[in-house]
């Protein structure tokens, strides 16, 4: 039956191209008339004759010439095949053969032509890149082959992008009956992006009926756009909230629990991004996947070292005077910055995105790239070993204790100097497996970590101070309310509103979202 | 500190801007008396830094109030004073258009934005100068202390406020120039500022602004309302129970403060010759706190000293080793907090007489 119905378009396509390329499509090639040459390049690709992808190719690339006596020749870098059977050709003499001429009327028809040719392509890919190319020009030449191409199409997804391809043409027929009409509507509005919407809105001179339908099949397009777009921005708020709660996660160690003003956090980041691109240099190409897996547990310990050989040499000294180990550390910060500067140079590094980081899935509207997804999980997952490790380990247990009752700990045998560096090393650390991260999205220079410490005390603060919990919500929260306010305002104007907003937040409640009850009279 | 000191150091202030003055102007250039003209700039910079030690010096050493986001108040004097420069230059930009200034025609602006008008007169600008960072400083001041946000979280959302300001001067809609800031003036108050004199002029003006600060800030904190700030410095929720009102005593210092900084930022722009948005930069105002912590925390004539021992000696590094600029303030940070927790200032104190009224460590949390 599909054969049948095929073999009538075909012959229907056939009646209503001019007269030279009824039987023998390479006729018209020869023809010094740019019209028959434009028909038979529409023809031969309608033929489905094998050859007609060779040289109608050809004809693209100026190597396609006629021959006296009415054989159409290929040029090839050693010698002449002919057109109709693609066997060589010996003893042309190039002088006899005139090339086959195009002008841009003639160029339109091959690209047209080599569109619907890769309709029956063998690959699925193919079709479906081709169909998709139809929908974008929706020319209705293309509705003849796109028939054909469906008629034996099995796959069904390329089958629903050869309809909407179909639909699309049909649209742009002056030709198409009204029923068809709508029905094409119905098909591109089930497509509904932005392409479907501006094919939509290109319609014009309608009846009333079919203007009716696509301006309610605008509308819904507009509105599932909204849906994505409100999607999409929920996705980048996630996104921007897994950065910021990486970036606070240790910080709601060092500042939350032991109320240390780290003001050398963002540069504990930082050390945590230099460890990843050491790695990457040091680890032979082929195991470059595991680039990433290989520099976490590196950069916390790297991390977690220089925080607690500071807390030995100097943050000790100054417990219970936040101020000036406020300026202490950012001293400190100074420091390290200007060593990596001298280490490293001032310049940005490069840093790979192992294979499996790379690209991104389309799913509806909706575009989600795999760093962006991975990033957040690993900072989910992060956060979620750093409970754990705080509820459930001994060491976890003591510092709990230490923070709580410094003294009562102490009475019961725990170390407390100890355990205090301890709890500062393992804050530094998450603070470097968060540079690990960033190093994958943002520049990995000595001012990394600058650009993330005023934001890190903003989600630390905004949550409460000392709640893992509410550090997690404020994070996510201030990265979807960013992302929210960035369409409104730009993105600079969007963060600024969000800096005065904490800072009227902070009047407001200047214990944070989520405040630790306590009885205590002073901060 | 006393009376005599105070009195010595306006002494030493004034009176060195007016030598330095003779003997630029007064002398040939080869003699070697002679003070280059540079130098003249250099010093005048150094007393408007003091100015800006001075304010927060203010706050930090007598209210405990820690502010990482002072520099601002001085870059808005500073722009606010730029921006008077820059309706000077009238008709001698590069695009001379008698009214926008050249970014504003860069960018293709019509009409002069409502907030440059009244820019051009001297005596709105300078009202301005004094107004813009004092009513922020007032707004800030009191939405924050009155809702007892303080210590740490107040220095965290001070720095909050000068990294929003910095974000948003870089920003060209704004009319501010964005990045580049306003900068190729050519006079102020009809004096040229290339010339000599009116560099010199400028720096005795700076000398005189920054006595005045220092006998206002005296006179403040040896005020029973300073020694009330000194009580909130060290005990406040005690002073509130004696029936204080600690916030409204940190306002008014805040914005004194705050006033004092935008002042210097006024005098700073005309003598570098350029006012850009990373004035507002959170290093800036943290550098101006280390020079208080360097000289010595409330004792005031120790910002002084640290603000201009610290720029002199960022002056000299940054040219001799730029490298080791960043680790040795970075290196001062520390060692100041660590083994000189009364400054420079604290420690010739106690060699030469009995220990003085420098702030206590704050209490524990």
């Amino acid at each position: 039956m599909k054969f049948v119905l095929g073999l009538l378009v075909f012959l229907a396509v056939f009646a209503a191209t001019p007269a030279p390329a009824q039987d023998d499509p390479f006729v018209g090639l020869a023809s010094e008339n740019f019209d028959d040459v434009s028909a038979a390049i529409a023809a031969l690709a309608l033929s489905g004759n094998p050859q007609a992808a060779p040289t109608i190719n050809a004809l693209q690339n100026d190597a396609l010439f006629a021959a006296p006596d009415g054989a159409i020749l290929i040029q090839t870098d050693d010698g002449f095949l002919d057109a109709r059977t693609s066997q060589k050709v010996a003893d042309v003499d190039q002088d006899d053969l005139n090339p086959v001429r195009v002008n841009n009327s003639v160029r339109r028809a091959i690209d047209a032509a080599l569109g619907s040719l890769n309709l029956f392509s063998a690959s699925a890919t193919a079709r479906a890149k081709a169909a998709g190319e139809v929908f974008i020009s929706h020319d209705p030449a293309a509705l003849p082959a796109l028939a054909r191409a469906l008629a034996v199409e099995k796959d069904a997804a390329v089958r629903s992008v050869m309809e909407q391809a179909r639909a699309a043409a049909r649209l742009a027929d002056p030709t198409t009956s009204e029923p068809d009409m709508l029905a094409a509507i119905a098909v591109v509005r089930a497509r509904g992006d932005l392409d479907a919407r501006n094919l939509l809105a290109s319609l014009a001179n309608q009846p009333p009926a079919v203007t009716a339908a696509a301006a309610a099949a605008l509308a819904a397009i507009d509105r599932s756009e909204q849906l994505w777009s409100l999607a999409q921005s929920v996705f980048y708020g996630l996104s921007l909230g897994s950065v910021l709660l990486l970036a606070a996660a240790g910080l709601a160690i060092t500042f939350g629990v032991m109320g240390v003003i780290n003001m050398a956090h963002g540069e504990m980041v930082m050390l945590g991004a230099y460890t990843t691109f050491v790695v990457q240099q040091a680890i032979p190409p082929a195991m470059s996947g595991w680039s990433l897996p290989l520099a976490v547990p590196l950069a916390f310990l790297v991390s977690g070292a220089v925080g607690i050989a500071i807390e030995r040499c100097m943050i000790r000294f100054l417990y219970g005077r936040p101020l000036e180990t406020l300026l202490a550390t950012w001293g400190l910060s100074l420091v390290l910055q200007q060593a990596v500067r001298s280490g490293f140079g001032a310049s940005n590094r490069q840093v790979g995105t192992p294979d499996w980081m790379s690209g991104a899935a389309q799913w509806g509207g909706l575009t989600i790239t795999w760093n962006r997804l991975t990033i957040i999980i690993f900072a989910v997952v992060v956060v979620a070993a750093l409970m754990a490790a705080l509820r459930y380990t001994s060491l976890g247990l003591r510092m709990r204790a230490v923070t709580q009752n410094r003294r009562m700990a102490a009475a019961m045998g725990i170390r407390t100097p100890w355990i205090d560096a301890l709890t500062f090393g393992l804050g530094s650390g998450v603070a470097g497996i968060a540079g690990v991260a960033l190093s994958q999205i943002d520049n990995v220079s000595p001012n990394l970590g600058q650009g993330y410490i005023i934001d890190s005390f903003m989600v630390v603060v905004f949550g409460g101070v000392g709640n893992l919990w509410g550090t997690v919500v404020s994070a996510f929260t201030l990265g979807i309310v960013n992302k929210f306010l960035e369409p409104f305002a730009g993105a600079v104007l969007g963060k600024i509103f969000v800096l005065v907003l904490l800072i009227l937040f902070i009047q407001r409640k200047p214990r944070g979202l989520f405040p630790l009850k306590g009885r205590a009279v002073e901060s | 500190m006393n009376r005599v000191s105070v009195a010595l150091c306006v002494l030493i202030v004034v009176g060195g801007a007016f030598l330095l003055a003779a003997l630029n102007l007064g002398t040939a250039p080869g003699s070697p008396f002679h003070v280059p003209p540079y130098v003249v700039s250099l010093v005048g910079k150094y007393l408007c830094y003091a100015i800006l030690a001075l304010a927060v010096d203010l706050v930090w050493g007598f209210a405990g109030i820690l502010s990482l986001g002072h520099a601002a108040f001085f870059a808005l004097g500073g722009y606010a004073m730029g921006m008077y420069l820059m309706r000077q230059i009238g008709t001698r930009g590069v695009y001379a258009n008698p009214v926008l200034p050249d970014f504003m025609v860069f960018l293709n602006w019509k009409a002069l934005p409502w907030y440059w008008h009244g820019f051009d007169n001297p005596m709105f600008a300078s009202l301005m100068v004094v107004l813009v960072p004092g009513v922020l400083a007032l707004l800030f001041g009191w939405l924050a202390f009155r809702s007892r946000v303080s210590g740490v979280y107040l220095s965290i959302i001070t720095q909050a406020l000068t990294y929003a300001l910095l974000l948003a001067f870089f920003r060209n809609d704004m009319g501010f120039g964005g990045n580049n800031g306003l900068t190729d003036f050519k006079e102020m108050f009809s004096f040229p500022l290339q010339a000599e004199a009116t560099r010199d002029g400028l720096l005795i003006a700076s000398a005189i602004a920054l006595a005045v600060s220092l006998l206002a800030a005296y006179g403040i904190v040896t005020s029973r309302f300073g020694k009330v700030l000194i009580a909130v410095r060290d005990a406040e929720s005690r002073t509130r129970f004696i029936g204080y009102r600690p916030e409204q005593y940190k306002l008014w210092v805040w914005v004194v403060s705050a006033i004092m900084a935008g002042i210097g930022g006024a005098l700073y722009v005309p003598q570098v010759g350029i006012i850009n948005p990373s004035e507002f930069s959170p290093a800036n105002s943290i550098e101006a706190v280390i020079w208080v912590a360097v000289g010595g925390r409330g004792t005031l004539i120790g910002a002084v000293l640290g603000a201009v021992l610290v720029s002199a000696g960022k002056t000299w590094l940054t040219g001799a080793l730029p490298e080791v600029w960043l680790f040795a303030l970075g290196a001062l940070f520390i060692f100041v907090t660590l083994f000189l927790p009364t400054g420079i200032l604290g420690v010739l104190r106690r060699r030469t007489r009995a220990p003085v009224s420098v702030p206590a460590p704050e209490p524990a949390e």
